[in-house]
């Protein structure tokens, strides 16, 4: 499912102005802190710099939080297979899913090894992927 | 001119320049405020997060009623437009029995799920004329599902702007808390709806699927609501296998077919066995099989029969559970389920073998929703 996308593109301008305003505050700091340091001023310098890095780490921190969160909205669409067995002579087929499909069904398909009408759908399942099973046991 | 930027760069952002000063100010005011004010933007920042979670489940509540007003359209082909009838069904509600007098809560309870099922399909007929049996049930699920979404958005709303209104840390903290969880439900949900439009079976339908492979090929009658039986030979025991009636979406009356059985037997059976998707704890894998004593039926109704019924002829009870946790059992069946199933069978064959003698009669029950699962 694809989640509504004008609210998936929504990001307060409030939000912005202050990502904003940070941005350019630490920047600014950064500059005078290299500045102190050019006139001998180390401990304006320590302060300034402390200071720019700091609020430029959180700025950049609060903007990747608010794509973090336009990227979540979006729901996959899951992959779903359906595994067609026939009777006579075992062969097996996986196909994606149909719609009318369910597990046990006689389908009207010939075996492609046997021409005969025996194929039946065997198993409807979805494969999830060894990145998702590995985030979701949490630990190895 | 390079002579001149850097001048009035110096004025504007030098160390010893009015910037400067307006920096230190700026950066002591902010310290000053999150001294006094940094409960209340925290709160803030809660109230944000449950914002945008707010939105999503909106997003989902809205998909949910589309794709629940498409599929009737599109099986049910009605006369006129059901979005309004969709609506009010979205709004459903069923109250509880009084618990105040525990007696006879089981049967007053019934009473009302039987009540609420048949109003729930009588509404779908009116909404979509041409759908069949299955298709019924099916859509069915589908604005169950659509109902859930929507009463998970309301009830977080309710909650976000109770905290908005009353500025209370700890409305929005509580919600805040267990948003994680509520997130995790309602994408399942979402996830599901497409399942059921679809008929694809569910990750809860685990406990029918074993049935179903145990009851093949062999001749089933239809008892209890929506519950198919078939008697099969296993292990030189004669097994009553029961599930509910596929593919359509289904969960029957396992409870009332159990007891129907055990009393039609006069109370000889000398195994019953129950198998059914449980909720599995984080860490254990998906598709994980454990056994243990006890009806492993999640509906109270039919859990309190099966009790009743076993207790009165000392029938002993075991249980099957297939792990797997909420996304997946109403979400379509995943492969490691899909792949527990003869692992399952396996298990129940020692089960009879260990447990019972030669020519005895066995239970097999496969609980769960048949949707997308023949027989």
């Amino acid at each position: 499912m694809g989640a509504n996308a004008s609210m998936a593109r929504r990001i307060s301008p409030f939000l912005l102005a202050i990502i904003m305003i940070t941005l350019v505050l630490s920047l600014a700091s950064i500059y005078q802190g290299i500045d102190a340091y050019t006139k001998d001023d180390s401990l304006s310098g320590n302060l300034f710099l402390t200071m720019g890095i700091t609020t430029l780490i959180i700025s950049t921190y609060l903007w990747f939080q608010t794509r973090k969160r336009m990227l979540r909205l979006i729901i996959p669409i899951q992959p779903i297979n359906t595994t067609v067995e026939c009777q006579k002579c075992g062969f097996k087929n996986v196909r994606e899913f149909k719609s009318g499909d369910y597990v046990f069904k006689q389908t009207e398909d010939q075996c492609p090894k046997c021409n005969e009408k025996t194929m039946t759908i065997g198993s409807i399942f979805r494969e999830v992927k060894e990145k998702e099973k590995a985030r979701e046991a949490g630990y190895s | 001119m390079m002579l001149i930027i850097q001048q009035v760069a110096q004025g504007l952002l030098g160390s010893d320049s009015v910037l400067s000063w307006i920096l230190q100010i700026v950066f002591l005011g902010i310290f000053v405020v999150f001294m006094f004010y940094g409960q209340r933007i925290q709160m803030y920042i809660m109230i944000r997060e449950v914002e945008g979670s707010l939105f999503k489940l909106r997003a989902m509540r809205d998909e949910g009623r589309k794709i629940a007003i498409a599929a009737i359209n599109e099986i049910g082909k009605p006369q006129v437009d059901p979005t309004a009838q969709v609506d009010r069904f979205l709004d459903y509600f069923a109250l509880t029995p009084v618990d105040l007098d525990p007696a006879g809560i089981i049967w007053r309870l019934e009473h009302l799920l039987d009540v609420a099922d048949k109003r729930f399909k009588d509404d779908i007929k009116l909404m979509a004329p041409q759908a069949d049996e299955t298709q019924t049930n099916n859509l069915e699920m589908t604005l169950e599902v659509a109902l859930v979404l929507n009463e998970i958005y309301k009830v977080i709303r309710h909650l976000y702007l109770l905290g908005k209104k009353t500025l209370s840390l700890y409305i929005i903290m509580q919600v805040q808390m267990i948003l994680p969880l509520i997130m995790k439900e309602a994408e399942a949900h979402s996830s599901a709806l497409k399942a059921f439009q679809l008929g694809q079976p569910i990750g809860d339908g685990a406990g029918a699927l074993v049935a179903a492979k145990l009851m093949r090929n062999y001749e089933k009658t239809k008892v209890e609501k929506d519950i198919v039986v078939a008697k099969v030979p296993i292990e030189g025991r004669t097994a009553y296998i029961l599930k509910a009636e596929g593919p359509g979406a289904n969960v029957g009356k396992p409870g009332e077919a159990l007891k129907q059985i055990i009393e039609q037997n006069e109370g000889k059976i000398s195994l019953a066995i129950v198998i059914d998707a449980a909720g599995k704890l984080e860490g254990e894998k998906t598709g994980e099989v454990a056994e243990g004593l006890g009806v492993a039926i999640g509906g109270e109704v039919d859990k309190y029969k099966v009790e009743e019924t076993a207790l009165k002829y000392k029938v002993p009870v075991n249980a099957i559970a297939i792990k797997e946790d909420i996304g997946d059992a109403i979400s379509p069946m995943r492969k490691e389920i899909f792949d527990a199933v003869d692992g399952v069978i396996e298990r129940i064959k020692r089960l009879i073998r260990e447990r019972t003698r030669e020519g005895d009669f066995v239970i097999i029950a496969g609980i769960g929703n048949s949707i997308g699962i023949g027989q």
